[in-house]
Order: structure tokens, then sequence, then C-alpha cells
């Protein structure tokens, strides 16, 4: 385990916001802390990378303790925050070059790494302009890329994606899955189960400061029933018909659920069956699990 | 590991001086608040106020010292305005969480503070001998007066990180400033505070710009000295000590948590 948290403990005042929270995160590998706001996923990260000192427990990065080796950690770990940590009143290239002579690359290194990340985050043409005339996403690229320029063991990136436009956020889930192809450690905290779900290999549901559930994104999706085809019916004995020929489906009202693998194909053998025994629904929708779902689920 | 050596040290100071002094350098209300301002200010008070003020010397001569300070002050409150914002933003969580002493990022505005003092004191300077400012100073008197100037510059420099540090928005940082710009008008940088009323005189002369300006004044144009050397030595390094404990360790308050 690269990353290794045990009942982390952190409290503000009367308020405790991790209530003893244990983390393992395998090398090259991507964990996603998942959860509402105040769940204590920015505490969580703020710890790991040395920012906050917790209460109780402990933490390792890479085998160094995050309170007693706190420099070791710094080297070998990068972290973009909630909020694009980038200097407004300096240019792309510039910011990337701080960072890069701030982690202690040689002037040439910290030219060369700024050009390829500039290069790879489509920030090439915008390198020479103040990053305050750049777009949010174009910052958030750019924060990533500070992030990276010396080839960080373990990455943490709080809400990569939060307050950015679909498109931006695409681009950003396209640059860390690339970085997951090149074998970076990653932990990421989101409240998009859809963003652990497309990132992450593991999942750690937190809530007020707990961890509620653990798994991979498949795995917490069994837990809350999976995708399903939500099938609405004119009358209670259209719907009874129904569910006597649709097994393993549940009834609420006048709406039965089945399971279901979310394809078309799936779909079609459903509304084919219900066809061929004479029941017609007179709505269908298919309806893939939330992250509300899957807290309503595992924290009542 | 070799990120702790002397080498490194220096590099990350270097390059967050360096980081400090583009980002003043760009900041077009720095600037002005720099250089322009005190410029302006010196004009008003040698062309508009000095003819009514009597000094028992040519206005320029006398004004010239404070306005020196005053310029400190200016520069001063860009500083606390600049920690502030780094404070405030994502960026310190980007700084700390790097292999970096914890401090550079205070020491880099602190520097750069020193720095942008430096050159507008110059200037201010240069502009003071264009309007008639003639100073009797010997090599010696100017080491002197220099010296006690970017003491008194760095002794600033650190107060204002330390209110950069305390304040919680831009605005307020550029508040808390506001006494730094204002202690030069209640001191003796204008007016001899013989002129003030009797209430406002002992508030004048205890006060670090008043012996300050004393001292300078009487380097560069030979007025007379008294012990105003002595005690704004101690004011000065007084206010340095109290700057950076106030600073560092309210750093490390704000940031620990």
């Amino acid at each position: 385990m690269i990353v290794e948290a045990t009942r982390l403990r952190k409290s503000y005042g009367s308020t405790e916001v991790l209530a003893g929270v244990d983390l393992g995160v395998r090398e090259g590998s991507v964990l996603a802390l998942l959860g509402p706001n105040g769940a204590g996923k920015t505490t969580t990260v703020r710890i790991l990378t040395t920012l906050t000192k917790p209460d109780g427990g402990r933490a390792r990065i890479a085998g160094y303790d995050v309170l007693r080796e706190p420099a070791q950690v710094r080297g070998v770990i990068s972290l973009t925050g909630q909020y694009a940590a980038v200097d407004e009143n300096q240019t792309g290239r510039e910011n990337l070059v701080m960072i890069g002579r701030l982690m202690h690359l040689g002037r040439p290194t910290a030219r060369r790494r700024t050009c390829e990340l500039l290069e790879r985050f489509g920030l090439s043409d915008a390198m020479d302009r103040r990053v305050k005339t750049y777009s949010g996403g174009m910052r958030r690229r750019l924060d990533l890329a500070m992030s990276l320029i010396a080839r960080p063991r373990v990455i943490f990136l709080d809400e990569p994606t939060t307050g950015l436009d679909p498109a931006s956020r695409s681009t950003m889930w396209d640059a860390i899955a690339e970085l997951v192809r090149d074998g970076t450690t990653i932990l990421l905290t989101t409240q998009y189960l859809e963003e652990a779900d497309r990132l992450a290999d593991h999942i750690v549901l937190l809530d007020h400061g707990r961890i509620v559930a653990t798994g991979t994104a498949d795995s917490l999706k069994a837990q809350v029933g999976g995708e399903r085809i939500d099938l609405r019916f004119a009358d209670e004995p259209q719907l009874l018909k129904a569910t006597g020929v649709l097994r393993a489906a549940a009834a609420n009202g006048l709406v039965l659920s089945v399971p279901s693998d979310g394809s078309a194909g799936h779909l079609h053998q459903v509304l084919d069956v219900l066809r061929d025994n004479g029941v017609e629904p007179e709505r269908v929708s298919s309806h893939r699990p939330t992250l509300d779902d899957v807290f309503l689920t595992l924290t009542a | 590991m070799s990120h702790q050596g002397v080498g490194a040290a220096l590099t990350d100071a270097a390059t967050m001086i360096d980081r400090s002094v583009r980002l003043a350098r760009r900041n077009l209300d720095t600037l002005f608040a720099a250089i322009l301002l005190p410029l302006l200010m010196m004009a008003l008070f040698v062309y508009v106020f000095g003819g009514a003020i009597n000094t028992g010397t040519e206005y320029v001569n006398y004004v010239v010292p404070g306005i020196l300070l005053l310029t400190t002050g200016y520069g001063a409150a860009s500083t606390a305005m600049a920690v502030t914002d780094d404070m405030t933003s994502g960026m310190i969580d980007r700084l700390r969480s790097l292999p970096i002493h914890s401090f550079a990022v205070l020491t880099g505005h602190v520097t750069a503070s020193i720095a942008r003092n430096a050159a507008s004191t110059a200037i201010v300077i240069l502009a003071s001998l264009a309007m008639g400012f003639r100073p009797t100073a010997s090599a010696g008197e100017w080491l002197a007066a220099i010296g006690l100037l970017l003491l008194y510059v760095v002794a600033l420099s650190w107060l204002a990180a330390g209110l950069g540090v305390i304040a919680k928005t831009v605005e307020s940082a550029s508040t808390l400033s506001f006494f730094m710009l204002f202690l030069p008008y209640l001191s003796s940088a204008f007016v001899p505070p013989e002129t003030m009323p009797s209430w406002l005189r002992p508030v004048s002369e205890h006060q670090p710009i008043t012996p300050t300006v004393e001292a300078v004044r009487s380097f560069l144009i030979g007025t007379p000295m008294g012990n105003a050397g002595w005690i704004a030595l101690a004011w000065c390094c007084g206010l340095l000590l109290f700057s950076v404990v106030l600073a560092t360790s309210l750093y490390r308050r704000r940031t620990g948590r």
C-alpha cells in the first residue's frame, strides 16, 4: 500500500469531521473518496498531504509518516486542490516553471517538462498569456499540469471537476485517465458517482466522517440494486399480470422496477415478454443508481 | 534528502522572490502605490503645502526624509495584500504541499517588498534632487541614512507580512495597513511637532516615525541629531523582532489547522 491511513480522527471545535477513517491505496491504482459536502473528504486529503495535523491516527505515504517526515512526503506527492491554485498574474509557462523549480528540478529540466505538459494539456497556444485570461477548464488543466511537473508517485485530486462545464469535465477525465495509464497512483475526491465510476478502481464512501461502504463501482451499485427499468402501468390488473410474468421485479404503486444491465437488448427483451403476455406498460424509464440512491441505501 | 540542503533553500527563496517581484511588477495598483503615489505626495507637499509650512529650512529639505518613510508605508500595504491573497487562495495549500521551507512564502514576499521599496526609495530620492532637495551628507552619512531606512523597510515589510496573515480578505489587509500610511502624518515628517496641539505632541514624539525621520534628516541635511539615531535604531530593531515573531507564529497557527 503506497497510501496507508489508520483511524484518522479530526475535530474542529466540537464538530467531529473525521471519526476514525482507514484507507489503503495500492501503488498504481485509483481510489475515489466519494461523499457529499461535509463528509470529511477534503480533511482526509489535507491530512494525507501534510497540510493538516490529525487529532489521532496515523498515515504513511510511500513509507513516510505524514507527521514525522512531512518533507519526504511532500517530495513524492502532489496536490490539486478544489480551487485552481495558479497565479493569475503569471503566464501558464511561468507558473509551471516556478513549481518545477520549487520541486528542485534543474532549470533545463523544469523548462523541458513545462513544454511537454503544456503540449499534453492543450495549453501550448496560451502558454505566454497571463492565467487571468484563461477559462475555468484551462485553469484546471494548468493546475493539474503543475501537479505533474516532478512526476509525483501519488497524486491527490480534490474534487477535480467541481464547477466545470460538461466539455471541460470530459477533458479533465481524459487527462486523469491518461495518468492512470501511466501507472500513477491517484487518490481523488468527488461528489459524483459517475466520476468515481469512470476513474476509480476502488471507491470509499464517506459520510459524516465515517466510511459507510467500500468496494468497486460495480459492487457499490450492486449494493443499491444497480441499474433498473421502471415500468408504469395504467391499472392494478395490468400491474399484477406483469408482476406474474417478470420475476425479480418489485412494485411500488403502479410502477414495477426490473433490475437491468442497462442495455437496449434487455429493454427489448422485457417489453417483448410483456407484449407476448398481452401487457403494455404506459411509460418506461430506465434508472441508473445515483449518489443519492447509494447514500439513501447505505446510510439509512 | 538533498531537498533540505542550504543550496535548495536558497533556490527556493530565489524562486519565491522571483515570483513575488514578477507579480508585484504586473499589478498596476501596486506599481502605482509604490512609485507614482509617493512622487505625487512629494510634489503636493513641496509645491502646494510647503509654502505655508515654516520649518526654519527650505521645506523640500525638511520634507524629503518624511516622504521616504511614507513611500515605504505604501509599499508595505501592497505587501500585506499580496500575502493575504496567497493565504486566502488555493495557492497556500499548493505551496505548502511542496518540499520547501514552510516560511518560504513569507520570506519571498518580504524580500520582494524590500526590493520594491529600495527601488521606489531610490526613485523618490532622484526625483527629490530634481525638485531642489540639497542634502549636505558625506558618503558615510549617506550610508548611515540608507542603512537606517533599510532597517525600517525590513521591519515594516515583516509587519506587513504579519498583517497579511491576520487579514481574512485582501480588502481588510488594505484596511489594516492604513495605520502604516497614517502614522507619518502624526510625526515630525511633515510639520515640526511643536506646531501640534499639546495633547497630540506625545503621540508624535513616542512613535517610530519621528525618531527615524529626525535621524535620517540629521544624516542628510545636518539638523541636530540628539538621541534620535539611537532611539530610531531601538524602535526599528524592536519593531523588526516583534514583526518577525508575529508573522511567523501567526502563519504557523493559520496553516497548522
